[in-house]
């Protein structure tokens, strides 16, 4: 199924990079991916979020308007981003940074506490990779392996040592929700 | 090579330094910021020379100056940065000097904002700065194309000795698409009028817009149209989408012909036969291409669709010298038309008749 998501915290929580990851891995998969940010004077301590397409179609607009699934890694972002979920699709929750319950009932809500999953690894700064696996999880977009491959292209050699780290935390995530 | 991930300014500036450009000249501005920082960072390693100059018009006639030389160089801003390179543009038109200028155009008039936008359509196709002459100008609609096309640009300037402009917009600089570089040899053509120099035996070059005499002048701007005439015989580009049966024909370019896409897509499940003719050129403009599909019985009407308040209309309405209605819709402002909305606009035009 075509994927068109929105991956959205605040700047410094790594949406971007989810969002180059799961983009990366689709191409990896001969499909035809497109990655939009959001590019604005406000990024600092505002919200930064990203577009994800993922299809065997062609991807006409990078934009995301009406979305497969939503990935709020805080409070503002859930607010923002809640309303665009297509009926019937995904939105994924960081409940470590968000205390409430969506509204919409005609959508698969799911919350991952992302960042306290994080810190039990040792490294607060996983939490996206951790959601990105539940994300996985629930929508099979791409595999583990092809986002693991495009972390080695990322990372580099001199970084390679975090690949287990990464993985683990993707494996958390993938637990932490019901596929 | 394989397929790598980039953003729009990055495969920009990637194709430039493979199609062997070796000099930039810019001065920052959003949303193309990552072109210069792609070359400040490679341009040494590859021997090529970065500047970041002082001004826009500065940075405009360093690039004067070396292509002068017979260097393959560019430069690159957005819309407030690219109105300070006029002046330098037309000096360069005028003294017949290749070079690439790249516009990642964003909302205006004025300081404007930093969000992506069609609104330089006019600036960069009917002049810009002063004086009778034209600039080749190309407008990509994916990451893939805007490598291509770099590609081609150096070619086309040097083909004719003219400057040539990719106008994308900040959404197509800003985004990231699978791109792949055929890496293929490249051939820089000789330069026999550059001046490097007055080496012995050579005749002595000169690199000059001005013309005092007026029988000279006038001269000198024939030449350069007998020229522009070649340019828009050779050098038309143009894609046309599912225009065989369309009852209504879309006109668009760059991020605009990717919405239209997903927006024929969907009125074909309504029933409703949507066209587009996606201009790769915006100068020279595909005028034949847009009279023969006015010419088809089963097109009805156009519907123009830019990132501006409408600027192409008015080609395609010279084109099809209105013999069919065209209609137009656009946001503007750094605003970014919805498929939705454009959808309800198709099924409006529909109705009317």
């Amino acid at each position: 199924m075509a994927q068109e998501l929105i991956i959205s915290g605040f700047g410094g929580q790594g949406v971007m990079s989810m969002g180059q990851l799961l983009t990366y891995a689709g191409m990896l998969e001969g499909k035809n991916v497109s990655w939009l940010p959001s590019y604005g004077p406000e990024m600092r301590g505002g919200t930064a979020y990203c577009s994800v397409i993922i299809t065997e179609e062609m991807v006409g607009s990078p934009i995301v308007n009406e979305a497969t699934a939503v990935i709020a890694m805080n409070l503002p972002s859930m607010e923002r981003f809640e309303r665009t979920v297509n009926p019937g699709g995904l939105l994924i929750v960081n409940s470590s940074l968000v205390n409430k319950k969506a509204d919409r009932t005609d959508i698969d809500v799911c919350y991952v506490p992302a960042n306290e999953i994080a810190d039990e690894l040792g490294n607060t700064r996983v939490a996206n990779m951790v959601i990105l696996g539940a994300f996985l999880q629930k929508t099979r977009a791409v595999s583990e392996d092809s986002i693991i491959e495009s972390l080695k292209g990322v990372l580099g050699s001199s970084k390679e040592h975090l690949i287990p780290l990464n993985r683990e935390a993707l494996k958390r995530g993938t637990q932490s929700v019901n596929p | 090579m394989a397929k790598v991930l980039m953003k729009g300014n990055e495969a920009i500036a990637e194709a430039a330094i493979q199609a062997g450009c070796r000099y930039f000249f810019g001065y920052p501005i959003t949303p193309q910021n990552e072109i210069p920082a792609y070359m400040a960072k490679m341009l040494p390693k590859v021997g090529g020379s970065f500047i970041q100059a002082e001004s826009e018009v500065s940075a405009i006639n360093m690039v004067y100056g070396a292509a002068g030389a017979g260097g393959r160089v560019m430069t690159s801003s957005s819309s407030p940065g690219i109105s300070l390179k006029q002046e330098g543009i037309s000096y360069i038109a005028g003294a017949e000097l290749p070079c690439l200028i790249v516009n990642i155009v964003r909302g205006g008039p004025g300081l404007g904002g930093i969000q992506p936008a069609q609104s330089d359509y006019f600036q960069a196709v009917k002049g810009g700065g002063h004086g009778d002459y034209r600039v080749v100008v190309l407008a990509p609609a994916g990451i893939q194309e805007m490598a291509d096309l770099v590609i081609d640009a150096f070619d086309i300037a040097d083909r004719y000795r003219n400057p040539v402009m990719i106008m994308g917009d900040g959404m197509l600089g800003q985004m990231m698409e699978p791109v792949e570089f055929a890496k293929k040899e490249v051939t820089i053509s000789e330069k026999p009028w550059a001046t490097i120099g007055n080496k012995e035996g050579k005749p002595r070059n000169i690199i000059n817009s001005l013309f005092l005499d007026t029988q000279d002048m006038e001269n000198h701007v024939l030449k350069l149209f007998e020229k522009y005439k070649e340019i828009e015989k050779n050098e038309v580009r143009v894609e046309c989408y599912n225009c065989e049966d369309a009852e209504i024909i879309i006109a668009a370019y760059g991020t605009t012909a990717r919405i239209a896409k997903n927006v024929i897509q969907k009125a074909g499940a309504q029933g409703i036969k949507v066209g587009l003719i996606r201009p790769i050129t915006l100068w020279p403009f595909p005028t034949d291409v847009f009279k023969k599909w006015a010419e088809a019985d089963h097109v009805k009407s156009f519907l123009t669709v830019e990132m501006s308040m409408g600027q192409m209309i008015e080609d395609v309405r010279l084109s099809i010298k209105d013999t069919k209605p065209v209609h137009f819709y656009g946001r503007t402002g750094g605003m970014v038309p919805l498929p939705g909305d454009l959808l309800k606009e198709i099924i409006k035009i529909r109705g009317e008749k």
